[in-house]
């Protein structure tokens, strides 16, 4: 089964605590002005969404969502 | 996780329909036990996560000891930080006020106040610009390391190595003239441990005094560091002042008894400290699990800004709330065998570093610093031993931060 995840964030709701850039590094950095969370890939390949999903349940502020959606398209 | 008792069959169900009387904060731990929290304080966790606590001064309040429970009051911006709405779990204060936060102490603010504070600082202490840092960590702790084989096979561990190191980094970053630290260390020490309100009022006007002329300075005579760069922002000298002292009395002393308690725990421990020497590259997944069992910032206050259902309680507006990390980060229903040193266990989602909005600012630096600080002295010396029978090393009695005062070590010479 494929399983697409998107990556959305609440960067009001962020504080700039890094737990998703050291957790999900290939996903999630911060900027330099306010330390916020930027997301690299909204949509991160298999290999790296098991560490996505991780950050998003550590991350202190819940400022971030993963959305699953199953994109299993049947075989021709 | 605490309703699900099947989980881990050494918890006990908390009795909800016992209603228990107030408790009072444990904070004695046992002798020969000193990394362990309070036997009382993990009793009161296993019966009952969130149970009433009475306070010194009286006031009934709340004591929070379960890892779900004190995670879900540290997300929750319901439960305030603001300083003048907190009773004192250790002393009765009397009539004296707990003072609003100074200005640019943002600890103790909550939203918006708070915010605005955190995000002018918060791009300066990212997870990238922290890992840049790694190579002058490196270097800091070499220049130690260096130091502690010239001066012979035995020094106290905490002068030579645990405080000068992140003492370095801090004042690095913030501008702070390394010469002047030793006099800023002493009084902010004052200011947190002593008993004498003379003394912690001078220590405070000394400080004051010191970080005015130091802003004054970087105001006319910007340099490349943070405090600097602040002066850039609206923050008044007031506010500088206070993020400045917030700031560097939290880079001072918090890394510093990580290291020292750390290596205490590393040497108590010899199958954990052979893991980690044979095998550096455990350092990250090392230093989680020392935060996590060592958890030397604790408790952590908060009070209710309304009525609040948690847990199946209810926490009314104006009560205070204890929230005891060193015992959530214990939890068995969040980590089997918690009272174990395993550096090889998933310690992550640990509240060592607190959670929420206020959770902490320089976690990352801290763990650039520990992550090459305890590798390089294990690999520095193999033969690393406590120079004195461990129940004498002095720990520190400091409610706040805990931590060994010295730690006497000493080693073969190769
Ligand atoms: C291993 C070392 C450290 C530990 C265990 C630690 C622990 C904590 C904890 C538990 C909090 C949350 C306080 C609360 O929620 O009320 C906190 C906040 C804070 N920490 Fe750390 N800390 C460490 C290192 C540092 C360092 C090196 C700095 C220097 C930059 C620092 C600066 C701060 C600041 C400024 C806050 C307040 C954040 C806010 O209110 O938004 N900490 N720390
Ligand atoms: S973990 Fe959460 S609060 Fe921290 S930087 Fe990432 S999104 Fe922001």
């Amino acid at each position: 089964m494929a399983v697409t995840l998107t990556i959305t964030v609440d960067r009001d709701r962020c504080v700039g605590a890094g737990m998703c850039a050291l957790t999900a590094p290939e996903v999630f950095d911060q900027d330099d002005e306010e330390g916020r969370v930027v997301v690299l890939d909204t949509e991160p390949a298999p290999a790296h969404q098991a560490a996505a999903r991780h950050a998003a349940g550590l991350c202190p502020a819940a400022a971030i969502t993963v959305t699953a959606t199953d994109t299993t398209t049947h075989q021709q | 996780m605490h309703d699900d008792p099947s989980a881990n069959p050494a918890v006990p169900a908390p009795d909800l329909a016992q209603h228990s009387e107030p408790v009072t904060l444990p904070t004695d731990r046992r002798k020969g036990c000193p990394f362990d929290p309070p036997a009382e304080l993990t009793q009161y966790r296993d019966e009952q996560p969130l149970r009433r606590l009475r306070f010194p001064d009286g006031h009934i309040g709340w004591l929070a000891t379960g890892h779900s429970v004190c995670r879900a009051i540290m997300a929750d911006a319901r439960f305030s930080s603001r300083k003048e709405l907190m009773h004192d779990p250790h002393m009765d204060i009397g009539d004296m006020e707990m003072p609003p936060a100074a200005p640019g102490e943002f600890l103790h603010m909550d939203e918006p106040q708070h915010g605005r504070y955190r995000k002018l600082l918060a791009g300066k202490f990212t997870v990238r610009r922290m890992r840049l840092l790694t190579e002058r960590v490196e270097q800091v702790t070499a220049d130690h390391l260096d130091a502690m084989e010239k001066a012979g096979t035995a020094v106290d561990l905490v002068s030579a190595f645990a405080k000068p190191i992140p003492a370095i980094m801090i004042c690095e970053l913030l501008g702070v003239p390394y010469q002047d630290r030793n006099s800023f260390q002493e009084q902010a020490a004052t200011i947190f441990n002593s008993d004498n309100l003379d003394d912690k009022m001078a220590a405070y006007t000394a400080i004051q005094a010191y970080l005015t002329q130091l802003v004054a300075a970087k105001r006319t005579e910007p340099t490349d560091d943070i405090l600097s760069d602040l002066t850039e922002s609206d923050l008044t000298d007031e506010e500088l002042i206070g993020v400045g002292f917030l700031v560097l009395a939290a880079g001072l002393d918090t890394t510093a008894n990580m290291l020292g308690l750390g290596t205490f725990a590393l040497l108590s421990n010899p199958d954990q400290l052979a893991a980690l020497r044979s095998d550096p590259s455990l350092a990250g997944q090392a230093v989680e699990e020392l935060l996590r069992y060592l958890t030397i910032a604790d408790p952590m206050l908060r009070v209710a800004l309304e009525d609040i259902e948690i847990d199946g309680r209810l926490i009314k507006a104006g009560e205070v709330i204890v929230v005891s990390l060193q015992a959530a980060n214990r939890d068995p229903a969040k980590y089997p065998e918690p009272d174990r040193l395993d550096l090889h266990r998933k310690a992550i989602g640990h509240l060592a570093f607190g959670h929420g909005a206020h959770q902490c600012l320089g976690q990352q630096l801290a763990r650039v610093e520990m992550s090459v600080a305890f590798p390089a002295l294990l690999t520095r010396f193999p033969t690393l031993r406590l120079a004195v029978p461990p129940e004498e090393v002095p720990l520190r009695a400091n409610p706040g931060i805990y931590g060994v005062q010295s730690l006497p070590v000493t080693w073969d010479k190769e």
